[in-house]
């Protein structure tokens, strides 16, 4: 156990590494030249100029150096500065962070708390009238894009109803809360695709371990059908649950990234989308590194619950 | 890419190396599969509605000729009736004509795409799971670490570098999202790679690259069949995510999600025609290939017939 925490935890390293030098490599793949695209075309006649923005900024250095100059940075929390925003990434982080953890928090617990439950009952009850239902859902929600699903519930819940707003709420952390209204169809939005994913994943989960021996074995010793489901059935397979939830992380923070640039919420998502119109490439790669960052640790994070919650686990190699 | 890939061929193209197979075997394999195939019912409702859809995007422009192209904003905004079945544009394009030419981007980069990734996924992830060890490790990490990073994001940074024409989405397409086939293969590459038969080639002198291309890999094609479906409807959901953010296709051509992205500026104006048909369009196809997908995957993977 000792053992495999150390190995999953040295890979996590390894892994964060790499995202440091992809995200590098594409920092240096941006074309043209960094100096000329912050100081403006007319730098061109002046190459005294170009050259002590280079000096300044290590880019004289060979890439190598480089490299381990901006991991340093990196390091102390230095993500580099936006050139069209004119301020840090990091402060960029500090504001537009926050509201993306509240969308995609309250939406992933939302859906979990819908998704489950169906799940279990189309496991139940499958090939049935509900099963079918839920399924053709799933399917529909799986396969309409972020954007269509969000312009509907604008054209529909906004337009013609006039019962939520079609703009996410503006501002600080404080507006999340009390613009609830507006806060509404952003979640919605982001939480029907979780559902439709996480509901097919705990149906075929609850199915597969209904198959299982265990539940035969309690079957026989007595327990009633509801408590076999609830306290067996259950349990086992929310584990598998878990991991996916840890590996979804990217999908649903570039629905989020979707979610936000159709309400207008500025979160990290939608600063993002921003970032890559102006071609703000600093902003553009701390975001990735954090994103990056969130999804190791995340999936870190649940395999190791995988290995306490599930003892028949054993990870002699991986 | 006719329409010919995605209609009669249920089997794509994409996979490297089923010459390997000797081809009685292959036949007998195939026309198993096939037959639980046509068993679905949703995969023939599936297949029906690409057919459809094929048909309507690269045949239909040349029975519905319209212009694409020029601007007339003499017609902009028209309510569909006679002439524009589907309405106009903010730009005067004809809505249906568009929903053609429209489809035919999304349709030929979401399958061009999907072969490659599932190429480049195969390849890599046979490679690692029959070399093991250290190779293995340097090569999953890759893999470990661009999963980390969303696909959607990824996409976007390079086509904010290098502003794309078709093939250049093809490939960013490709490029970011090989990544769970290459795990997939590399799975089944670790087991494949101890069976008697694969040790006895190697016994036999036989090379690596032999391994891994005549043997591993067209022993996996189920499990690559299977993933290139449900990537083709992955790959359209992607490009039209980019179309949507304005940094996709650039008009005047235009795929679906450009339709959408078009339309959404004048969602308040009421003019649905510019929003549905695209999206209609969208969920349809992604829908269809899943249950495609579904269907293949119950005809190839002998694990799910038994039970």
């Amino acid at each position: 156990m000792i053992g495999f925490l150390i190995r999953r935890l040295l890979q996590a390293v390894v892994v964060l590494l790499l995202v440091t030098m992809i995200t590098f490599i594409l920092l240096r793949a941006i074309p043209g030249n960094v100096a000329v695209a912050v100081l403006g075309p007319a730098s061109y006649r002046n190459p005294a100029v170009l050259a002590a923005f280079n000096r300044e900024y290590g880019f004289d250095k060979p890439w190598f150096d480089q490299y381990l100059l901006w991991l340093g940075h990196l390091l102390q929390g230095n993500l580099g500065f936006s050139w069209t925003l004119d301020q840090s990434v990091s402060s960029l982080l500090g504001s537009h962070l926050p509201k993306t953890v509240w969308l995609v928090g309250v939406s992933v617990v939302l859906a979990l708390v819908i998704a489950v439950p169906i799940g279990v009952w189309q496991a139940v009850r499958r090939n049935g009238p509900v099963d079918y239902v839920f399924t053709s859902l799933s399917f529909l929600f799986y396969a309409a894009p972020t954007f269509f699903v969000g312009t509907v519930l604008i054209l529909v819940f906004s337009v013609k109803l006039h019962i939520f707003g079609p703009e996410g709420p503006q501002g600080g952390m404080v507006n999340d809360i009390t613009d609830w209204k507006d806060l509404t169809l952003p979640v919605v939005t982001l939480a029907l695709v979780t559902i439709a994913l996480f509901s097919r994943y705990t149906r075929s989960s609850v199915m597969d371990n209904l198959a299982e021996d265990y539940v035969r074995t309690a079957r026989a010793k007595g327990a009633s059908g509801r408590r076999v489901l609830w306290r067996h059935v259950l349990r086992n397979s929310l584990i598998p649950i878990a991991t996916l939830l840890g590996l979804s992380l990217p999908g649903i923070m570039a629905g989020a990234l979707i979610t936000e640039s159709v309400f207008n919420y500025p979160g990290m998502g939608y600063l993002f989308f921003q970032a890559a119109q102006k071609q703000d490439y600093p902003t553009e790669l701390g975001f990735i590194i954090v994103v990056a960052i969130a999804t190791v640790l995340g999936s870190l994070l649940a395999d190791i619950a995988y290995a306490v919650l599930d003892p028949r686990v054993r990870y002699t190699r991986l | 890419m006719t329409s010919s890939v995605a209609t009669q061929d249920v089997l794509p193209a994409g996979e490297p190396a089923t010459p390997g197979l000797p081809a009685g075997k292959t036949r007998s394999m195939f026309a198993r599969g096939l037959e639980v195939f046509l068993e679905n019912r949703l995969a023939i409702a599936g297949l029906a509605i690409l057919v459809l859809i094929f048909g309507f995007c690269f045949i239909g422009p040349h029975v519905y000729h319209t212009d694409q192209v020029h601007v007339n904003l003499a017609n902009e905004n028209l309510a569909p009736g006679t002439g524009h079945p589907l309405g106009t544009d903010v730009n005067g394009y004809d809505v249906l004509g568009r929903l053609m030419v429209g489809g035919q981007i999304s349709l030929e980069v979401g399958l061009a795409a999907a072969v490659l990734a599932t190429f480049l996924g195969t390849v890599w992830g046979a490679v690692a799971g029959y070399f093991g060890g250290v190779v293995d490790a340097v090569m999953m990490r890759l893999v470990d670490a661009l999963l980390s990073i969303p696909t959607l994001f990824l996409a976007l940074v390079v086509v904010s570098m290098f502003p794309p024409t078709e093939t250049e989405i093809i490939l960013v397409i490709a490029l970011t999202s090989w990544l769970t086939t290459s795990r997939l293969i590399r799975g089944e590459a670790l087991s494949l790679r101890v069976r008697d038969y694969v040790q006895a080639m190697r016994v036999m002198g036989g090379s690596s690259a032999r391994a891994v291309f005549r043997h591993i890999a067209p022993n996996a094609v189920g499990t690559i069949i299977v993933n290139a479906t449900f990537q083709v409807a992955d790959a359209i959901l992607l490009v039209v995510a980019l179309s949507y953010l304005g940094l996709g296709i650039r008009p005047p051509q235009t795929d679906w999600g450009g339709m959408l992205n078009s339309g959404l500026n004048s969602i308040y104006d009421g003019y649905w025609w510019q929003i549905f048909p695209a999206g209609v369009a969208i969920i349809l196809v992604v829908i269809a290939i899943n249950f495609i997908g579904d269907a293949l995957r119950d005809s190839f993977e002998v694990r799910l017939q038994r039970r």
